[in-house]
């Protein structure tokens, strides 16, 4: 008796991959300063806790706000009423003079493109459902967050088809990749409605450079189809180069107002740059009338409460208080992503030379026992169970080589942050006394297998996604 | 600026100018027409000797040259290479359409290349009386001081007779309420980290035991069987996700709540089938019917997956009893299929008759609890639409898994879970919240049933919602859909009063209106009572 939709039943959510069976360990065994010191450190999850106490302090200062009043005056009656899709023009004037505060004002946005939703995931989803029918494809440069294989695909029936990025050139998008991703999807009779890029991206943590923008801009020219820019962490930004949004690009170019400027879209949150999650506030940027349009309606399916639009529209006005919050956050994030890779240095681990997020693109390849994914997966659980570490593996991430993994700093303590470099440097110490003595020994082994294990994968991965549609 | 549980238009959206999909008939086919006019005549020139070559060959070539130079411009697409030349009409004809359909993708310039199927109807401005009532209303809103003429709105369903209640409590224990961690310090941790995103388990365990308390405390809901989401419109669209595929059907009695429509159908590709109830049996839902509706279906070969009730109803304000739920239950089993049932009024209750949710029928008997559904939120009982909570509660595990996943794309924002969390375990004030609008609610209902009454005009009996269902059949002329729209029509621009004609709600006979009556104060009711009378004697 099939009781459930198809959707429901079958496993197109990508919930079961290992980026989801890591959290569920550490769930279960999760790391307490006190209460449980052997347990597992979370460094797979994205959040910034490193600037609770500007927050803290300032909604101590503010009752107000949180307190639905507006000089002194209660507008609890108009806010527990308020359910308008158009957002709270106050919150939606406040937040776009934020974003633009973030890309250094060389560009500014009209609040009346801006679509809110909850949280980027649904602005993401809801995008794709206003960009693509069921069928059609975007086109994501790898790695990416795991997130979109279920975010991006699952109610909307839209594929993902994967730019090849690789460390030759430290995973920057070059033409021949993009191409290549096109010609992919024709093969798989796909059509192509645009690119997604994530910028700063995750997981690599490095803002897009100006070139890649170029060249993105040219592609979508060329084909005719969506560039949708995902800069949920463009407030990050804590080094050199510094952030250039898209936006900035079609305007250097001179691009307002022509076809291609309506098909560039931005998906903005708060929940990284603002490090407020839990509050639910994503949204989409864009130039398409018909796009704001449909976006706005299907925000019905994920507003943001009325309270929180309130709250924030009266912190995002305070100036002064978002300038210090992001410049301060910055400078911590800085701090601990340095703390981070000297630490692994230390431990003989390099990182992808990185200027933004929360988190490090890290360099295992010398740590794996073959140039596999089956290593990579055999290292990670070992990481996981032995190590106590839940970090995310490269291949959740769809990157084509083995070994890299994304560790996450912002979100413990410095002190536990220590202690997982302490424990890393363990392993690592007593693996590489045991590797050395069969590294020799297992290097042929490893060149006659490298190149069959690759095509083995790849054919795995296909099935994978067969099966996800 | 407020709307109900539907979105409504706004006033400063644009029309979308092309949202007519391309046609492949060509219509704009600029291209097809010139090659005609350039190739029929030239058929006629070349007639004769040699003619009926040189008169296939000439307008073929041209043709071709053309195609190509289309080709070019065009973005590529592997399938859609066009077809080499020929000399016969019949294929000309096809390739005139082809020439058309790759003019508009050359163009570029077109809405509905840009955006995607679903996204071109979404954006289309909305054309039921339910949607353009509401947007008017909130154009010139009427007030008692500050806009005396102004449309008064009976369109809403939002209850405002007990904010007071809400407002006070909240000045009074917010701060505690908020972030105030046990120990009187600010721990923003508590709201400003990913918490769940089906919902925190103290907000969960809260809402629970509010719906328990609202419902009469007949029965009490789990909070592992629930999953919190922005509203009840994402909570009733993420059951269909996970109920019904693509083309699924449910059956659904009429007269409903027209945002059913757009809730339920727009991303999720299922249909609803109205199954029409009858005043002659005021409103009540027959099993009968719904059989027939089902055996139609199928006939059709659509599949049916559930049956969506609402209860209380809304438009009509009636409940259903122990005994119709049950033949529900029954039915659902012999079919195979779910029940949604939208509870969402539950506590806005005034007669004297007990409100029986779903979950008590099932706690009571042994029934197969796998396929049913329970729709809550507050924004009705609670006030607090702008809040945004909505509740999927289900007995169904699967379900449960598949929704709290989806619950991702719909969360409800951490801080207002801290606030409720404190509100709602405030049991006492909850009562007395409960008490008091009970009585409020049925005040206002007795008034302007009165009021009505002495215009002529009947109401269904009810005890729930926060509406009457007004039977002014005796006033359209003529007697059918059109004599209904015009008396919306008068009412709204006329009498200034926005109410929501059947229609809107599929209601299969013409001349019902809902009238919400809980957005006004008491001292409005003559006005409007004064307002309808105003259009029934023109």
């Amino acid at each position: 008796m099939k009781m459930l939709s198809r959707k429901a039943t079958f496993n197109s959510h990508g919930q079961d991959s290992e980026y989801f069976l890591g959290w569920e360990e550490y769930e279960k065994n999760a790391y307490h300063e006190v209460e449980n010191p052997s347990g597992i450190i979370q460094m797979g999850l994205a959040e910034n806790q490193l600037s609770f106490d500007l927050l803290e302090s300032w909604l101590a200062q503010n009752p107000d706000a949180a307190g639905f009043k507006r000089d002194g005056e209660s507008i609890f009656r108009e806010l527990a009423l308020f359910q308008d899709y158009h957002g709270l023009p106050a919150f939606k004037k406040a937040l776009v003079e934020f974003m633009s505060e973030i890309r250094g004002n060389k560009v500014s946005f009209d609040q009346n493109k801006l679509v809110l939703t909850a949280g980027a995931t649904s602005a993401n989803e809801t995008l794709m459902f206003c960009l693509a029918n069921p069928g059609e494809a975007f086109l994501l440069p790898t790695p990416y967050y795991p997130g979109f294989d279920r975010d991006l695909k699952w109610r909307t029936g839209v594929e993902i088809v994967p730019i090849q990025c690789s460390s030759s050139n430290g995973f920057q998008i070059t033409e021949s990749a993009l191409e290549e991703a096109y010609q992919q999807a024709q093969k798989r009779s796909l059509k192509v409605k645009g690119v997604l890029i994530t910028n700063p991206s995750n997981p690599l943590g490095t803002t897009t450079s100006r070139d890649e923008l170029n060249l993105l801009v040219n592609f979508i020219t060329a084909k005719g189809i969506h560039l949708i820019s995902d800069e949920i962490y463009s407030g990050t930004v804590f080094d050199s180069p510094g952030f250039v949004s898209i936006m900035e690009v079609l305007m250097d170019r001179n691009y307002m107002n022509t076809e291609v400027w309506k098909r560039v879209h931005i998906v903005y949150s708060l929940s990284k740059d603002l490090g407020l999650p839990g509050f639910r506030v994503g949204a989409i940027y864009s130039n398409d009338v018909a796009v704001v349009s449909a976006a706005t309606k299907m925000s019905s399916f994920g507003l943001v409460s009325s309270q929180t639009q309130y709250l924030l529209s009266v912190m995002l006005s305070d100036k002064k208080f978002t300038k210090n919050y992001v410049s301060e956050n910055q400078k911590r994030l800085k701090q601990r992503h340095q703390m981070l890779i000297s630490g692994l240095q230390n431990t003989g681990i390099d990182c992808l030379k990185s200027n933004a997020g929360l988190f490090c693109w890290v360099d295992m390849r010398h740590l794996l026992s073959s140039n596999t994914f089956e290593a990579e997966m055999e290292l990670w659980k070992k990481i996981l169970y032995d190590v106590r570490l839940n970090i995310s593996p490269g291949s959740s991430c769809h990157c084509t080589e083995p070994g890299w993994f994304r560790v996450c700093f912002a979100n413990m303590s410095e002190d536990t942050l220590n202690l997982a470099l302490q424990r890393i440097k363990a392993f690592v110490d007593s693996s590489t006394t045991t590797n050395n003595n069969q590294s020799r020994h297992q290097s042929n082994k490893n060149q006659r297998r490298k190149s069959f294990t690759k095509w083995v994968f790849r054919l795995s991965f296909r099935d994978r996604e067969a099966s996800e549609r | 600026m407020n709307h109900s549980r539907s979105r409504r238009n706004p006033t400063r959206e644009p029309d979308f100018p092309t949202a007519k999909p391309p046609s492949p008939g060509g219509s704009s086919g600029g291209g097809a027409g010139a090659a005609m006019r350039l190739i029929v005549p030239l058929q006629g020139v070349v007639q004769g000797r040699g003619g009926l070559i040189l008169g296939s060959v000439i307008p073929g070539a041209l043709y071709y040259f053309f195609q190509l130079y289309l080709k070019r411009c065009r973005s590529a697409k592997p399938n859609s290479n066009p077809p080499s030349p020929s000399s016969s009409s019949a294929q000309l004809a096809d390739l005139s359409r082809s020439s058309s359909r790759s003019n508009l993708s050359s163009r570029g310039s077109v809405g509905p290349v840009r955006v995607s199927a679903r996204a071109n109807s979404i954006a289309k401005p909305n054309a039921s009386p339910y949607y353009i009532g509401l947007e008017r209303a909130s154009e010139d809103p009427y007030d008692r001081f500050d806009n005396p003429d102004g449309i008064m709105q009976l369109g809403l369903s939002e209850n405002r007779l007990s904010l007071d209640l809400i407002e006070t409590w909240i000045l009074e224990n917010l701060e505690r309420s908020m972030i105030g961690g046990a120990d009187g310090n600010l721990n923003i941790s508590g709201i400003a980290t990913y918490q769940p995103l089906d919902g925190m388990m103290e907000m969960k365990i809260a809402v629970a035991g509010f719906m328990s308390q609202v419902m009469g405390t007949t029965v009490s809901f789990d909070p592992s069987r629930l999953v919190l989401t922005s509203g009840a419109t994402p909570a009733i669209e993420t059951l269909c996700f996970c109920l019904a595929d693509q083309g699924n059907a449910f059956l659904v009695p009429t007269p409903y709540y027209p945002g059913f429509d757009r809730d339920m159908k727009w991303r999720t590709g299922v249909e609803l089938i109205p199954v029409h109830c009858r005043s002659s049996d005021n409103f009540a839902l027959s099993v009968t019917a719904l059989d027939q509706a089902f055996n139609q279906a199928r006939k059709r070969g659509q599949r049916v997956r559930g049956i969506l009730i609402s209860n209380p109803s809304n438009p009509i304000g009636n409940m259903l009893n122990k005994e119709t739920l049950y033949s529900l239950l029954d039915f659902a089993r012999e079919k195979n299929i779910h029940i949604i049932s939208d509870e969402i009024f539950a506590g806005s209750t005034y007669g004297s008759e007990e409100f029986v949710s779903m979950a008590e029928i099932l706690e009571s008997e042994d029934f197969d609890k796998d396929r049913v559904h329970i729709i809550y939120g507050l924004s009705k009982d609670l006030s607090l639409p702008g809040f945004r909570v909505g509740v999927i509660y289900s007995f169904n595990t699967s379900v449960l898994a598949a929704a709290k996943k989806l619950a991702r794309f719909s969360s409800v924002s951490a801080p207002t879970q801290r606030i409720l969390i404190s509100m709602l375990s405030d049991t006492r004030f909850i009562q007395r919240y409960i008490e008091t609008t009970r009585e409020r609610i049925q005040k206002m209902y007795v008034a302007f049933a009165a009021g009505l009454k002495q215009l002529g005009i009947e109401c269904t009996k009810s005890s729930a919602g926060l509406y009457c269902w007004a039977d002014m059949s005796g006033l359209i002329r003529p007697y059918n859909e059109k004599g209904e729209l015009e008396l919306w029509d008068k009412l709204l621009k006329i009498g200034k009063i926005n109410v929501t004609p059947g229609s809107a709600c599929h209601c299969i006979e013409p001349g019902w209106f809902r009238c919400c009556f809980t957005m006004l104060a008491e001292e409005d009711i003559p006005v409007v009572i004064k307002r309808i009378q105003r259009v029934v004697e023109t």
